[in-house]
This record gives C-alpha cells, structure tokens and sequence, in this order.
C-alpha cells in the first residue's frame, strides 16, 4: 500500500482542499456566516425555531457543495436549474430530483411544492385567535395600511435592476411573514429563496429594535398615552363563521391565495368549532414542529456560496429592511389618522402592528404603549391589526402572483 | 375570480418591467390590498351586527322570563350579610367568569407591571374576554 498516494487521494476526496480551488473560499465565508446565524439564533435568541435550522442548513449545504457536479453534495443547485429550466429533459421532473437528489434536494421538493409554507399557516391559524379582529373590525384598515413597505420595496427592486418576478418576492419581505414570503419565492424567484428567508425572519426577530425608533418618531406623547376602550365579546358563533366568511371571500377575490389563506383558515375553524380538539392540538405542536425542521433546514440549503455571495443579496438586505420600515410606517400613519378620526380613542401605535409578525408586533405596541402610560393595556387591541397584517400579507402576495406567475 | 383582471390591468407577464410599470402595479397592489380588506371589514360589521341583534332579543327574551318568574315567586327578603371588610380594603372586585385564583396573580401582574404597591390599586371588576 502507498500510503502516500492514499494519503493523497484522501486529501483530495476531502472538502479541505476545495476551500482552495474554484472559488471553494466562498464556501468558507458561508461558513463563518452560518456560525453567525446560529450565535444569533441560539444566543441572541432571534427567531430561535428558524434561524437555527436555516443556520444549520447553510452549514451543511456549504460543507458538501462545491460547485456544479459535486456528488455527495446534500443539495445541488444544478439539479434544480434543469428542473426549472422548460429545454431541459428533468423541467419539472420531481422524479429526477428524488433519483439523483441528495437530503436537502428531497426535503427542498416541500418548499417547492408550496407545502410547508401552507402548512406553517394551517398552525399559525390554530393557534390564533381571531376574537380581537372580529370584535373591532376597522382593525382591517391598519392591516391593509401596513403592506406599504411591501408595494415600495417591489418598486425600490425594480429602480435596483431586479426582474419584476425578483421584485416582487423582494417586496414580500415587506409583509413581515415568513412562510408568505417563502411561497411566493418559491413561485416567482426561486433562485433567491435563501437571502430573502434569512432576510425576512431577521427582520421579524429584530422587530423589537426596528419598530420602536420609528413609533416613537412618528407619534406624539399624547398619542401614544391613549388607553384604549374594552371591545364588545365575540360568541363562538362568530368565530366559527369568521374562518368560512374570510376563506370563501378572499380565495374568491384572489384564488392563487388558496393554499396560504385554506389552510390558515382550516386550522382556525379546527381550532374554533370545538370539535376537533384532537386535530387543532396536532396542527399547533407536533405538526407545526415538525414541519418547521424540515422548512428550516431545506430552505438554509438554498444558501450555497456559488449563489448566494453576491451584490444581489446586499441588495435584498437592503431592500427588505426598507419595506419592513415602511410597513411599519404606513400602519402608524393610517393609526394616526384613526386617532383623528375617532377623538382620541384609538392609540395609533397598534397601527404598526399591522405588519404580521404574530404576535411580536403587537407585543412592541403593548410595551411601548406601556412606556408612555404604564395604565395602558394595548395587546388586545393590537393583536386585531396584527392577524388582519397575515391576511393582508396574502392577499398582497396572491396579487403579486397574479400578476407575474 | 379576478386574477384575470388583475393581470391585464397591471402588467403583462413578462420577466422585465419598466419603472413606470412598477409604480402603477405597486399603487394598483396597495388598492387591491385595501379594497380587499375594506369589503371584509364591512361583511364582518354586518355579521356582528346581526349576532349584536341576535344577543339583545335573546337577553331581552330572558330578562322577561326572569321578570314574569319574579312576579310570580313570594317576595322573600335579601338575607345575605354583607361581609366585613378587611381593614385598608377598599371594596370587593367583581369577578366575571374568573377563578379566585386567577383573579389574584392578575391583580398581581397588574401591581408588578406598574410598579406600584397592590394595596395603592383598586381593581373594580375583571372579566374574562371570550
């Protein structure tokens, strides 16, 4: 045996020496940046649940991918390139995917299939309690108002050079809703799924730093000292009928909001008709668990070095922090607005709420509003806005896909 | 249903689009965003009203039947003792469908969230949000 030449072959087997040839360094910085991404998520707590599955995606994609024809590779990009290309024999081949696909490629076919994203939403709605919204139903507005970012960070997007596929997905950011944003990646620009999930679930941990500046900079002592009157109870009739009413009308109005706005309203109706407390048990724990490992982990594959080191992705850093400003901005604004409106009854801080992010954002509502009047009990009326933000959030994602799919 | 729509108003599918385009996809998005929400809120205000409506007959139906059952029972005299207070108390807390207990740690999260002794606050009645 020459145990040099074995030696030789080892080292040239090894993912080591390809950190030296064909720009294998990239991977390297992916690396450090997974190792970032997991301090955060384990340390700094930042969307724990995700993050520190994405994290470990990326480091684990990083690990095993160096470049097109790696072959013990956990995901290959170029795989997914044939299937998305129409000239290619493997367009739209999921066949091909599972023969030749590693771990990653397989357990990415649920994302690309718009599977775990709809079934995130079947368990957000079970576990959500709509009573707040129905009780107060101008909350609706504050919801609508705050989808701002998402419309000008899809502009902002195109003035950059994106496609206007790109600048949508981009502009979903805006929405402050992970598995939305997923979905409609996945639809529109798959190729830029990994910066715009990593993009969109930091800014939905960073919540509580970004909204407070910006609440604070557009609203008055005053305003923000409102303490808000008891809305009327909801009967259980309602909140079985609210689920049917929101699911006919808005898949009616927008039917490629189907998948997200079924399921989210599925999981609502298990959770609110009281006879399938088996089933709305299952949804929001072993359900939501499990498919949240597997949307983590597949969705950190799509970071592969070759791909996602790039000016594009500075971009969409960018550009999906100035859509969550402007969400935040445009719910304040219309808040404002409300305050006028109705005498000073209503605090226009629960306007900012209006981004999704259940329920972080109305949990900065009620501390700010408890800053500036420790009386002040603001999280009922801010989680209204709060789940009318995930609604509103799919409708504007089902009307991007109308447009550009 | 207006998907169609919603496409030959904005753009047409293509890869590429012109900045003038994206202004008025982004303008026309943000109304379909609105206009959506505002018929759902006006089909939630209908809804509740009418459950509103339902509730009042349905109290305004039992509170004449508690009355028609009054009138027919023997007056009997109120017996209940009023019990004493504890000193520095100042008055009982209405309790709508919430446990002793409960009632306790509120008023206890309540004290701590606003930094303030529990015997400096005076809770009138806490009732349970269904």
């Amino acid at each position: 045996m020459d145990i040099l030449e074995t030696l030789k072959t080892l080292w040239n087997d090894s993912g080591f020496q390809s950190f030296f040839v064909n720009g294998g360094w990239k991977n390297l910085i992916m690396i450090i940046i997974s190792c970032v991404l997991l301090y955060l998520g384990i340390k700094k707590k930042f969307e724990p649940l995700l993050l520190v599955g994405i994290a470990f995606g990326c480091l684990l994609v990083n690990l095993s991918y160096f470049g097109s024809g790696s072959t013990d590779a956990l995901y290959h990009l170029d795989l997914w390139d044939n299937f998305l290309n129409p000239e290619h024999e493997d367009y739209h081949s999921y066949g091909a995917i599972m023969a030749h696909g590693g771990l990653l490629d397989i357990l990415y076919i649920g994302v690309k299939a718009g599977i775990y994203p709809s079934l995130i939403f079947m368990g957000v709605g079970a576990m959500t309690d709509f009573g707040p919204l129905i009780s107060n139903p101008k909350s609706l507005l504050l919801g609508a108002a705050a989808q701002m970012g998402v419309f000008l960070a899809f502009f902002g997007a195109v003035c950059l050079g994106f496609t206007g596929n790109e600048a949508a997905s981009i502009g979903i950011i805006g929405g402050a809703d992970g598995p939305t944003a997923i979905f409609l990646t996945t639809r529109l620009a798959p190729h830029l799924l990994g910066p715009i999930a990593i993009a969109a679930y930091s800014y939905m941990a960073l919540i509580p730093m970004i909204q407070p500046p910006l609440m604070k900079l557009l609203t008055t002592k005053k305003e923000r000292e409102v303490k808000m009157e008891q809305t009327r109870v909801v009967s259980k009739t309602e909140k079985i009928i609210f689920p049917i009413i929101v699911a006919m009308f808005v898949i009616l109005l927008l039917p490629s909001t189907a998948p997200l706005v079924g399921c989210l309203m599925l999981g609502n109706l298990w959770r609110e008709c009281g006879v399938t407390e088996r089933l709305s048990d299952t949804v929001q724990n072993a359900l939501m668990n499990i498919v949240t490992v597997f949307l983590g982990i597949s969705v950190g594959a799509t970071t592969a070095a070759e791909r996602f080191l790039s000016l594009e992705t500075i971009k969409i850093i960018v550009l999906g922090l100035t859509a969550f400003c402007f969400s935040t901005v445009g719910g304040l604004l219309v808040g404002k607005i409300m305050y006028k409106l109705s005498g000073g009854k209503i605090n226009p801080l629960i306007g900012s709420a209006g981004v999704s992010a259940v329920p972080m954002a109305a949990r900065v509502s009620q501390m700010e509003g408890q800053k500036a009047n420790p009386s002040n009990f603001l999280l009922m009326h801010a989680m209204g806005p709060n789940v009318a933000g995930v609604i509103g959030s799919a409708i504007a994602a089902g009307f991007l896909l109308a447009v550009f799919k | 249903m207006f998907d169609n729509i919603l496409v030959s108003a904005a753009v047409e599918k293509a890869e590429d689009i012109s900045i003038g385009d994206a202004a008025v996809t982004a303008v026309f998005g943000y109304a379909v965003v609105f206009a959506g929400l505002v018929i759902l809120m006006i089909v939630l205000y209908c809804t509740g009203a009418y459950f509103k409506s339902k509730d009042a007959k349905a109290k305004a139906a039992a509170d004449a039947e508690a009355a028609k059952k009054q009138a027919a029972a023997p007056v009997v005299a109120e017996t209940k003792p009023e019990l004493p207070l504890a000193p520095g108390s100042a008055g009982h807390v209405k309790l709508f469908d919430v446990p002793d207990k409960e009632a306790a740690m509120i008023m206890a999260i309540v004290a701590e969230k606003m930094q303030k002794p529990l015997n400096e606050l005076h809770f009138i009645s806490i009732k349970e949000v269904k």
